[in-house]
């Protein structure tokens, strides 16, 4: 039977190099490679040192509490729901404050706020007593989801569903431990699902946990708190003359894939924020 | 002036096969009456074959391999409104003859479905889209059409002048005449049409009267008639009774699936969609428990009069179980949808997140008609999720957050801290007129830089946009604090988050309002709906990080010490 096989030989140009056509510039070697889409944040300081956070990629913020990451976020949120997108934010310890993103201006019609932290309970039973042990096994299954799963699956749905300008993930109360043990494949799964899309995936935490699936990383930092002081009463008590203005972070690129941006390290700038009472 | 009838054969096995598919092709004969009188109503030829006749007892037909199912009128009626579903889907000018039969007035419909035969063809895939086996007869006038269509099965056509040629095969109980005459006429000999046709007309006048001419003319298919064309209510239910009590989730997903592929079906022959699905579960009242309500949140939520509880949102969400042990849930849609896969999902999610609580023992489903979503997105508008899509994605996210954790926020008007409603996420759908956004990508692609900024913006926008603001974060419920006074000011926290002295101080400003509502209980830092008077203060709190900057406040009704958030 061997000798009624008949073996073809491959073609000779397919171990020869691609096929060029005249004229015609492959994009490996492009003098000017296209500039990948990002949402910029209206902070110049920012925008000039990461050119904005990139669409179709993870961004990681993170810092300690008070440093600025959550004013960052809302900036960003602000100039998507701006450009009539649609966002979305997991808020995995309900931390988010409505009046201060209105005061941001953020268009909360177009923010999908999905609060975390509440377990409900799902019975695939439309019950029955026979079954009802079942059930209540199965609900105290789910009494033990974490509010930083429940966060993790809820993202996963947004990505999956597609259509939104940026969709935020926001770990910022949710202590490091608990977020460094998010399993990388999580967020190697988050980064595949926006890829070639047009959202942009922003995490925001305590710590750095992303790890190497983020095209770009930020660090914050507190760096001042910007006071005003009636002339009247300056340096003197009482508290009430004084007025909280504002705060200064620092705002660090630890790392950028994004092409005109190569990968540097320690670049930093400036984030002054002021309280939505300031005019 | 063609005429086109549709006529389904054994009608109440056929609404019974529609329900259960599986049927199909199968003996079925159906009972009706109740225990210990249940007899034979209606048998299919398959049936007929194997032996079973009319008014046999249960008793006597569960001894022949035939499938024996209950008569269900609800089912005939669900099967009679498909009927008409499918002719209306051709034809406005629709006569309801009986309940199998309709006769379409085809006048016009040449340009549109193609010559007669072709129409005929496809009425029958519709009918058969739509779960019923159907004949359909085309003939010159509605009653030779009706005739053909209950004497041949499948497809037949009349050419015009030739009706008396085409039924004279036909017996004469196709006429439908009363049991004297058919008598009569069987003594006579005459047993189809053909032959009642030839007798002469004074003969049958003498003889039969009025009546007998008129069956003379109808044998001879030259009954010239207007058709009534009828306006059935859009309506559109299905209804499903079990004969045994489905417990379980998947089970019962099955048979909703049935139940919304034909309601699908119906509602596209009509060319419409729906926005509201209603369904009706009757349990069964032997079983039922207490519902399982306290799995549910019932923040945010209002227990109106009528039983109904209304969500903040304005929806009103009626898990209403009536005094017969019925329960009733609503999904209602952003957009008319007419997708059976979406909406068996979300009834999923609902059932998922609501249980009723006992065994089902009938279903039945209902759809709000409306008209299909019109128009398109505009091709430069920013792209945003489907409409089915987001919905889905709602009802998942319901299923692990809750209800009430999902949607868009509203600030009210009022000064009390954090007073805010979740609202129903449908983010409004922009205007495709084909302008550019504000800042949209295809805009920014012209320029140079990837920093997109629009040339409109004014100079004190642009100022105002360069500084953001700074956000609060906070902490649901406030953590309660213990803090040290001294000469007025705070100058030490200890709370589960924050702890250590204070470096800075801003403050106090006296927050209050809704006075006439009276207090909220002490040591307890919600005070929702009632009257709230604190002290807030700003601090600053050293950390190893760094500095926390943190809003804390004192209550004046509880006299306790709060961390409402921490500024980030």
């Amino acid at each position: 039977m061997a000798s009624a096989l008949r073996v073809f030989p491959s073609p000779a140009r397919d171990r020869r190099a691609p096929l060029e056509i005249e004229g015609v510039i492959p994009a490996s070697r492009l003098g000017v490679r296209p500039q990948p889409e990002t949402i910029p944040t209206s902070i110049p300081q920012v925008d000039k040192l990461t050119g904005g956070v990139p669409r179709g990629g993870l961004t990681e913020i993170f810092g300690p509490a008070s440093s600025g990451r959550t004013s960052l976020l809302l900036a960003l949120l602000a100039q998507t729901t701006a450009r009539e997108e649609v966002c979305a934010l997991v808020d995995a310890s309900d931390a988010f404050d409505p009046h201060s993103a209105a005061a941001a201006g953020v268009d909360l019609k177009r923010l999908l706020w999905v609060r975390c932290g509440r377990k409900v309970s799902s019975s695939p039973f439309l019950v029955s007593r026979k079954n009802r042990a079942s059930a209540e096994e199965r609900e105290a299954r789910n009494e033990k989801l974490a509010s930083v799963e429940q966060a993790l699956r809820a993202a996963d749905l947004l990505l999956q569903a597609g259509g939104f300008g940026l969709v935020a993930l926001d770990l910022g109360d949710i202590p490091s431990a608990v977020a460094c043990r998010v399993p990388l494949t999580s967020w190697f799964r988050f980064r595949r699902a926006v890829e070639n899309t047009a959202t942009a995936l922003v995490v925001i935490g305590q710590e750095a946990s992303v790890k190497s699936c983020a095209s770009l990383v930020l660090r914050t930092k507190h760096s001042a708190i910007s006071t005003q002081q009636s002339a009247r009463a300056a340096g003197a008590k009482p508290t009430h003359t004084r007025l909280l203005h504002g705060m200064q972070s620092e705002v660090e690129v630890l790392n950028s894939r994004i092409l005109q941006h190569k990968p540097v390290r320690s670049a930093t700038t400036l984030l002054e924020s002021r309280a939505s009472w300031v005019g | 002036m063609p005429f086109a009838a549709i006529y389904v054969p054994d009608f109440l096995v056929a609404a019974v096969v529609r329900q259960e598919p599986l049927l199909r092709g199968k003996a079925v004969a159906v009972l009706e009456g109740t225990p210990p009188v249940v007899t034979v109503a209606a048998m299919n030829a398959a049936a007929a074959e194997a032996g079973i006749e009319l008014d046999m007892t249960k008793l006597q037909a569960s001894a022949y391999p035939v499938e024996l199912r209950q008569r269900a009128p609800q089912q005939e009626t669900a099967a009679h409104a498909a009927l008409l579903d499918c002719a209306q889907a051709f034809s406005p000018r629709v006569e309801v003859t009986a309940a199998n039969t309709v006769v379409l007035d085809l006048a016009g419909l040449e340009l549109l479905f193609g010559p007669p035969a072709k129409l005929a063809q496809d009425l029958k895939q519709r009918a058969s889209e739509l779960g019923l086996e159907a004949n359909v007869a085309v003939a010159s006038n509605p009653d030779a059409a009706i005739h053909a269509a209950r004497g041949f099965a499948g497809i037949t056509l009349i050419p015009p002048g030739k009706q008396a040629e085409c039924l004279g095969p036909l017996p004469v109980d196709v006429l439908q005449v009363t049991p004297e005459i058919l008598e009569t006429l069987d003594r006579w000999g005459v047993r189809n049409l053909c032959a009642l046709a030839a007798l002469p007309e004074v003969a049958i006048a003498e003889r039969l009267g009025q009546e007998g001419l008129r069956l003379q003319k109808l044998a001879r298919g030259a009954v010239e008639r207007p058709l009534v064309p009828a306006e059935p209510p859009l309506e559109f239910e299905e209804t499903m009774e079990l004969e045994h009590a489905v417990a379980l989730l998947e089970p019962l997903a099955f048979l909703l699936g049935r139940l919304l592929e034909q309601l699908c079906a119906r509602l596209g022959a009509r060319a419409l969609a729906t926005n509201e699905l209603r369904l009706t579960l009757i349990l069964d009242t032997a079983q039922i428990e207490d519902s399982p309500q306290s799995h549910e949140d019932t923040e945010n939520r209002v227990i109106g009069r009528s039983g109904h509880r209304v969500i903040d949102s304005g929806v009103i969400d009626s898990m209403t179980r009536s005094p017969d042990g019925s329960i009733t849930r609503f999904v209602r849609l952003p957009l008319p949808m007419l997708d059976s896969r979406l909406f068996l999902k979300l009834l999923q999610l609902e059932l998922r997140a609501h249980p009723p609580g006992a065994p089902v023992v009938k279903v039945t489903l209902a759809a709000e008609p409306v008209k299909p979503r019109p128009g398109q997105g505009g091709l430069f508008l920013p792209a945003t999720p489907a409409p089915d899509q987001l919905e889905l994605t709602l009802a998942r996210l319901a299923g692990i957050v809750g209800e009430q954790k999902i949607g868009a926020a509203e600030v009210l008007d009022t000064h009390r801290p954090d007073a805010f409603q979740m609202k129903r996420f449908a983010p409004s759908v922009a205007p495709a007129s084909g302008r550019l956004s504000r800042g949209h990508p295809a805009l920014a692609r012209v320029g140079e830089t990837n920093t997109r900024e629009t040339p409109t913006r004014t100079a004190a926008e642009t100022a105002a946009i360069h500084r953001p603001t700074m956000a609060l974060r906070r902490f649901r419920p406030p953590l309660a604090a213990t803090v040290v006074v001294c000469e007025g000011e705070p100058v030490r926290i200890a709370a589960d988050k924050i702890q250590g002295e204070v470096a800075s101080v801003f403050g106090p400003w006296r927050n209050s309002g809704d006075w006439w509502k009276g207090k909220a209980p002490r040591n307890d830092a919600d005070s929702h709906g009632l009257s709230w008077a604190r002290d807030e203060w700003d601090i600053a709190v050293p950390t190893k990080q760094g500095i926390t900057l943190c809003r804390i406040y004192f209550d004046l009704a509880s006299g306790a010490w709060f961390v409402e958030g921490t500024y980030d």
